[in-house]
């Protein structure tokens, strides 16, 4: 079942890329592009196949095929129906009497939901949070601007994965913050183990994707517009609301995508911060294939979650059409 | 120059034969489970090279055997594994006549039910499933698995985030076997597992972090391995590991032979060697877990009997169980449970 041997139809997908890949060259050579310029965006097209295009292949194969490799679509009833596979053995086994133990599954659908409302939440306060310190930053009267930029990026340095740990240690009931508490005098708090404390680890890893599309926007906005508007006799809230804000939508969008993308996938914090007592999806998809070795239903599950983010994606797109806040939407 | 040259080549020639020449033996082990001084002093001994190969989780490990025939001539997979393996029919028979130290195996562990008749395995080590607690924070005594579920300890329990080990412990407090086929009885430990997530006692579902955590005085009690719990004890003297009377799991990693194992004299040298006393204790020194060598026990002494993390008594070990492989179809049902308890708020 782990089994990366194809069926002979993989190996023809596999070869007709390879194909496609040179036909693409060859004709992009004839049109006059110029050999160089072809040749030059070869290792980004060869990059792309093996490492994008092929795997999403991959994912579409195993989620439609069952273990001895034969189309199916048990998979994505597995979704809706997490007992979908353990009922089937149940019937069998108990016959009739095994109808008060089957009961429909609703773990996938449940973390699902949870995993969109959380990166709701992180999107939210991170566009709230964010926001205002974009503007700092990229405020021309602010002196501490490029002193904000930089500690922003510094920890960025750093692997999220330590970082995340590194938020455990604090938050502990034996972390550091607990432990100031009782010196003073005080009672610990229990701050880890539970869904805010996934959430604080998820604002915390994805802020700085929210914060600098939208200071890159602002600092490339030309701020005689904003002089214009107070010459025009707006306040200092009427330009930031009627002039900025409407400049800045595309950096906020950008910055949304970018927020929310890894949030609904975020896996790891779970484990970490909130003790593995929420799973979100990421955690989930890992263990069919790491625990159950069930790469079929792990595949259909990242299969789905794949479409939810093209969707997303797409009506971010209607609201930048341009891409001018980076064209990440 | 032409005779130095033709010298040359010729020994450029002989050097393949020579390398083929020399003696091998390919190891696939659990990670860190090894004092790796004794596998140079195997090699200054024998003459044997051994090439020593790590993985993380036993799935994987049957996964690269079945996938590069050849490359693996000693596995060290625990015994539902090694059960599987047996029907699977990837196991070469072991020639005892090679493997005089085997006979040191202790008597519990001869006969063992993942390879009843003894051909296909010797134990390399061993241990228990049970309750790390903090002594500072209970003052019950722990002696029933009970005690994860009383809510006097709200809050201050780690549970194993591993579906066999937790379901496991859960159908033996409700005093079924943690082999189970029954389905009544599955659904039965989901309840109570679900019950004691609803009433708030665990703190956590973790794996390789509860031993530091534990170090660290973060949870009254915790599921662990009788190895992480000496490793926890040797470094908190708080700490007290304890397996409940209803019995808990018992496990084995096993040395095996893959049937396609091209130096498969050399490996059963390499188990002989390692089943011999002085060698056996200083794996068991290092690795920490429970010693199935009878010499390497004497050896070892006070020390060793009168620990109880590695020397359960005989009646306790009576009353667990090893784990039997579970056909993925029916495992299915394991899964799904085990989901449903994660999933629960």
């Amino acid at each position: 079942m782990l089994d990366l041997s194809l069926p002979w139809w993989g190996w023809l997908l596999m070869g007709a890329g390879l194909v496609g890949f040179i036909a693409m060259l060859v004709v992009s050579i004839r049109r006059n592009q110029g050999v160089k310029r072809s040749l030059f965006a070869s290792p980004y097209t060869l990059w792309m196949i093996i490492f994008t295009v092929l795997p999403v292949i991959l994912i579409g194969y195993y989620a439609f095929t069952d273990m001895n490799g034969n189309f199916t679509l048990d998979n994505f009833r597995n979704f809706w129906d997490s007992n979908y596979e353990s009922n089937k053995v149940i019937m069998q086994a108990m016959g009739e009497a095994g109808a008060a133990y089957v009961s429909r599954g609703t773990v996938n659908v449940d973390t699902l939901v949870y995993s969109l409302w959380m990166a709701f939440k992180c999107t939210a306060i991170c566009l709230i949070a964010g926001y205002p310190a974009a503007l700092f930053m990229a405020d021309r009267n602010m002196k501490l601007g490029p002193t904000l930029v930089v500690l922003f990026i510094i920890p960025m340095w750093m692997n999220f994965l330590l970082r995340t740990i590194a938020w455990m240690s604090l938050l502990e009931d034996s972390g550091l913050i607990n432990s100031f508490l009782r010196k003073l005098g005080f009672d610990g708090v229990q701050l880890m183990y539970n869904s805010n404390a996934v959430l604080l680890g998820m604002v915390y890893n994805f802020l700085p994707f929210m914060v600098f599309p939208i200071y890159t926007v602002l600092n490339k906005m030309d701020f005689r517009l904003s002089e214009a508007a107070a010459d025009l006799g707006c306040n200092s809230w009427q330009t930031l609301y009627k002039v900025v804000m409407p400049l800045s939508i595309p950096g906020v969008i950008s910055g949304i995508t970018m927020v929310f993308m890894p949030s609904v996938t975020t896996f790891f914090i779970p484990r970490m911060l909130g003790g593995g007592n929420t799973m979100m999806f990421g955690d989930l998809i890992e263990s069919k294939f790491l625990v159950e070795g069930n790469w079929n239903v792990g595949s259909a599950l990242s299969l789905i979650m794949m479409v939810l983010i093209l969707i997303s994606l797409s009506i971010l797109r209607k609201a930048d059409p341009n891409g001018e806040g980076g064209g990440i939407a | 120059m032409k005779k130095i040259l033709s010298v040359l080549l010729l020994l450029v020639l002989l050097l393949p034969a020579y390398a083929l020449a020399d003696e091998v033996v390919n190891v696939f082990n659990w990670e860190d489970y090894i004092d790796e001084a004794v596998l140079e002093q195997f090699t200054a001994e024998t003459g044997i090279k051994v090439n020593y190969m790590n993985f993380t989780t036993v799935e994987d490990m049957i996964v690269q055997v079945e996938a590069n025939p050849g490359a693996f001539d000693l596995c060290f997979p625990s015994d539902y594994i090694i059960e599987r393996m047996i029907k699977k029919d990837m196991l070469a028979e072991i020639n005892f006549d090679n493997v005089p130290n085997a006979n040191q195996t202790i008597p519990y562990l001869q006969n063992p039910a993942y390879d009843p008749d003894n051909k296909y395995s010797v134990p390399y080590l061993w241990g228990t499933v049970g309750i790390l607690y903090n002594t500072t924070k209970v003052d019950d005594p722990v002696t029933s698995w009970d005690i994860l579920w009383n809510p006097k300890y709200a809050s201050n329990v780690f549970m194993l985030d591993s579906i066999r080990d937790s379901m496991g412990i859960t159908l033996k407090h409700l005093g079924f076997s943690l082999n189970t086929h029954d389905i009544p009885s599955i659904m039965a430990a989901k309840q109570k597992l679900i019950e004691q997530k609803q009433s708030g006692i665990v703190k956590a579902y973790q794996v390789d972090e509860t031993k530091d955590k534990m170090v660290a005085g973060e949870a009254a009690l915790a599921v662990v391995w009788s190895g992480d719990a000496q490793y926890a004890i040797d470094l908190n003297a708080d700490l007290a590991y304890a397996v409940p009377e209803e019995g808990s799991n018992v496990w084995v990693d096993g040395m095996v032979i893959p049937k396609d194992a091209k130096n498969k004299e050399n490996a059963e040298k390499l188990i002989d060697f390692l089943c011999r006393p002085e060698i056996a204790k200083a794996n068991c020194e290092y690795v920490r877990y429970a010693c199935p060598n009878a010499g390497a026990i004497e050896l070892m002494g006070e020390v060793y009997t009168s620990n109880p993390v590695q020397n359960a008594p005989e009646e306790l070990l009576n009353k667990c169980e090893f784990f039997h492989d579970i056909e993925p179809a029916f495992l299915s049902i394991y899964e799904a449970m085990w989901m449903e308890v994660k999933n629960t708020k």
